[in-house]
Order: structure tokens, then sequence, then C-alpha cells
């Protein structure tokens, strides 16, 4: 139940944002992150960021899934 | 590479766990989503057989008693109400029957429940409350926003519980053997890694917090089985990508002030102090058990259901007489079946380790 995935912030509008979360665009909360900035990488649980990451570790997690699933068609 | 790499990790855990030659070492993964990790991955087939991977309580549909699902079923009797809940929970059995037949109303967040709410204003729409402290703050955090925007027929059936206590009482329970933790990674997103401290200070019980990607579960593994191997116990932090020692301080304030600290019982282990969440008075009038005061009949366990022992690491899911006969994932008996995350649900999912004596599971 506790599953996360990651997003990048695209916009922000008070205490909703838009992420990028593998290349889909879905409305998030970032009212548990207030100091969540544009282009932040975060984990997000049941429509929350719950944490802003280590950019570069966030990228990384993201191309390895990309190059997961691009072998589990 | 990843393959490469995970063999890596893994020759290290074997050179390891080579050291101790007088024991086997047992490691409870305390998270439902790790438990499915290391079943998915197959990394069992990976690592010696002297190392043991016990399942633990970390799976909220599995903890949650029956007689709340009773209670929910109950209240989705009444004409005024909707039930609006995360999937995982519709299939969960309690006493008699699922919340399925009644026709709830599955949300991705919480915040969806309160559009349903601002959308039925005739209504009274019921949270189903359950989860852990990664799940808790995102429904707090719906609760102020109800509070700020006055929606009057929003209310929550709070049945969350807490992690820190349930590990405690694993960790004094003499019962059960495990000398490590592959603690939560999402739950230590928000409480950090202070409120495991006790485990080593007072229980010389290592733990390590663990990322969700197979090569995160075995380098977790290694930290521990190394810790073991050289007779140290200290709480660490693999999955530092993400979690901080400190936490989520705004999530933590959230917490504080929408919910207080209570007993809580966990299904198939029974009462643990100080283990769950309820409103504070502040906002007690989001609670639903205040508006609808609806009393259920005490509930027993299914018969010859052993999901209290799977969750404890003392039974194995193929110890179980009813496991893959009378108990399987399309027609459950226990939680730990119905949940796609529980223990004996991965284990009927991705194949039967234990009847071979693989990872000297018996």
């Amino acid at each position: 139940m506790c599953l996360g995935v990651v997003g990048r912030i695209d916009e922000i509008h008070g205490e909703t944002a838009t992420a990028e979360i593998l290349g889909v665009r879905r409305q998030i909360s970032i009212v548990l992150v207030p100091e969540a900035k544009i282009n932040d990488y975060v984990m997000i649980h049941a429509g929350f960021a719950i944490n802003i990451m280590d950019a570069r570790d966030a990228r990384e997690t993201e191309e390895l899934i990309s190059e997961v699933l691009k072998y589990s068609r | 590479m990843l393959k490469a790499l995970m063999e890596t990790v893994a020759s290290k855990i074997i050179k390891a766990i080579s050291e101790i030659t007088d024991r086997p070492v047992s490691l409870m993964e305390v998270c439902g989503t790790h438990t499915m990790v290391i079943a998915k991955s197959g990394m069992r087939a990976m690592l010696p057989g002297k190392l043991r991977l016990l399942s633990g309580p970390g799976c909220p549909v599995c903890v949650t008693p029956q007689e709340t699902i009773d209670y929910c079923i109950a209240l989705s009797r009444e004409a005024n109400v909707i039930i609006a809940t995360f999937g995982d929970m519709v299939r969960v059995p309690g006493t008699r029957g699922t919340l399925e037949a009644h026709a709830p109303r599955v949300v991705y967040s919480p915040l969806d429940a309160l559009t349903i709410a601002k959308e039925n204003p005739g209504r009274d729409v019921v949270f189903l409350g359950v989860g852990f402290e990664t799940t808790s703050p995102t429904i707090g955090a719906t609760i102020v926003e109800a509070a700020r925007k006055n929606v009057r027929n929003f209310y929550v059936l709070s049945a969350f519980k807490l992690i820190p206590p349930a590990l405690d009482y694993i960790a004094r329970s003499p019962q059960i053997d495990v000398q490590g933790l592959i603690l939560p990674g999402h739950v230590s997103a928000i409480i950090g890694s202070k409120p495991y401290e006790f485990l080593a200070e007072k229980y010389h019980m290592p733990g390590c917090i663990t990322g969700f990607e197979p090569i995160d579960v075995l380098q977790g593994i290694l930290i521990l089985t190394r810790q073991i191997v050289d007779g140290k116990s200290a709480i660490t932090i693999e999955y530092d990508r993400v979690v901080k020692p400190e936490g989520n301080s705004q999530a933590l304030g959230i917490l504080n002030m929408v919910f207080d600290v209570c007993e809580s019982r966990w299904r198939g282990i029974g009462m643990i102090p100080d283990s769950g969440l309820k409103l504070s008075s502040k906002y007690s009038r989001f609670d639903v058990r205040n508006e609808y005061d609806i009393k259920v009949p005490e509930s027993a366990e299914p018969k010859g259901c052993i999901c209290g022992r799977v969750l404890l690491g003392l039974s194995m899911p193929f110890d179980c007489a009813l496991f893959g006969k009378r108990c399987t994932p399309v027609d459950p008996v226990g939680p730990c079946m119905v949940s796609s995350e529980g223990s004996c649900a991965a284990y009927f999912r991705y194949g039967d380790y234990g009847k071979t004596g693989q990872n000297g599971a018996t």
C-alpha cells in the first residue's frame, strides 16, 4: 500500500502542482512539501508528494525504470 | 548490467553469511511492498540457504481488524452513506462478506473522496482510513482541507497504524527469531530514522531503511548481514535518495495536529499499545464513529487461517493447511492472501519456495 512513484514538478498553483510521471502529466498536492519548486523530483504517494528527491538520484531511477519497461513489453 | 550488479551484491552477501558458520540468519522485511519485490525478483535463488527472509506486519490490508471491515459494511447499509476507500481494501473479508458487494467508491487519493463529498452535499462520505505513516499524513492533510473549506459531510474511519510500536512488539517477543530488520522506505520518508533507534539501543537489533528496487533490497540485506557478522547494531539508511534522517517535518506536523496516538488492534496479532491514530479533539467532528454509533458483534478469525503467525514471521504461508487449497487469491480466506502485497499472495503468485526447502524456510 505504501507504493510511491517518482514525478518531476512542471507547474505549481498554490498547494497543487502538475507533475510529469514517466511521461504522463498528473495533478498532485504539494501540501506536504511546501518547499517544492518547479523541476524538483518528488516521491508521490496517494496523490501527494511526500518528499523531494535528490535530482541526480531521481533521474537515474527514472532512466532505470524506463530501461526496464523497454525490455518488459 | 543490472543483473551483474545484483549478482555482485549477492556474492558479497554469500561471503558475509559464510563468516557465520554456527547458525542461520533471519531477517524480516517489515513492509509488504518489500515482500513483493523479493518474491517477484526471484532474488531468493541468488541468496544463501542459511539466510531466511521473513515477512512482517507491514501490510495495512492484512493488519486491519475484521471489526473495522464489519463496521464499514454496516455503515455502507445506511441509506445516506457513501464509502470511499483505496482499492486494496475492497476485497478484504470481514466476518460476513466484503465491502465489494456494497459498491464503495474506489479512489486514488483521499482528496478524491473530499471531491465526492463536495459533489454529494446531501450524503455523508466516509473515507476508510487505513495505512501506515506513509498514508496517514495524506488523509490528515485532506481533513485539514475539509475543515478549511467547511465541508460538513466528509468523515474518516480512522484505522491508521504506526510501525515503530509493532517493531517493538516483534523485538521483545521471545518466540520471534529475527536478527535484523529491512525497514520500510516510504514510512521512513515521513518519520525518518530516529523512531527506530530504540531497536538498536534497547534490543541490539540492526535495521536498514531500504528502497524498493531489487538492487536496493539486496544492498539492505548486505548492510544488515555485515552488521550481524560484526556483532554491530545500528539503524542505517540505504534509501537515502528519498529518506532523510529527520523525515518530513511538514507531514509530521500535520499528523500531530490532526491525530492523537491510541492503542490499536492488529488483525491476527492483538492489541498493541500506542500503535494507532485517532482524530484529535480539534478534528473529532470528522470521526465517523461520533456520527454513526453502530455496534458490530465481536469477530473471530476464519477457522484454520494463520495470517497472524505469518505476519509475525512465526509461520511461512505454506505452513497453513488452507494455503493454495481453500485459500487462493481468487477466493481468499485470510487477509494475507487478499492483499496483492500480503505474503501469502506473494508466495502463491511467484512460487512455492518452501516446499523445496529453498532458503531454509521449513
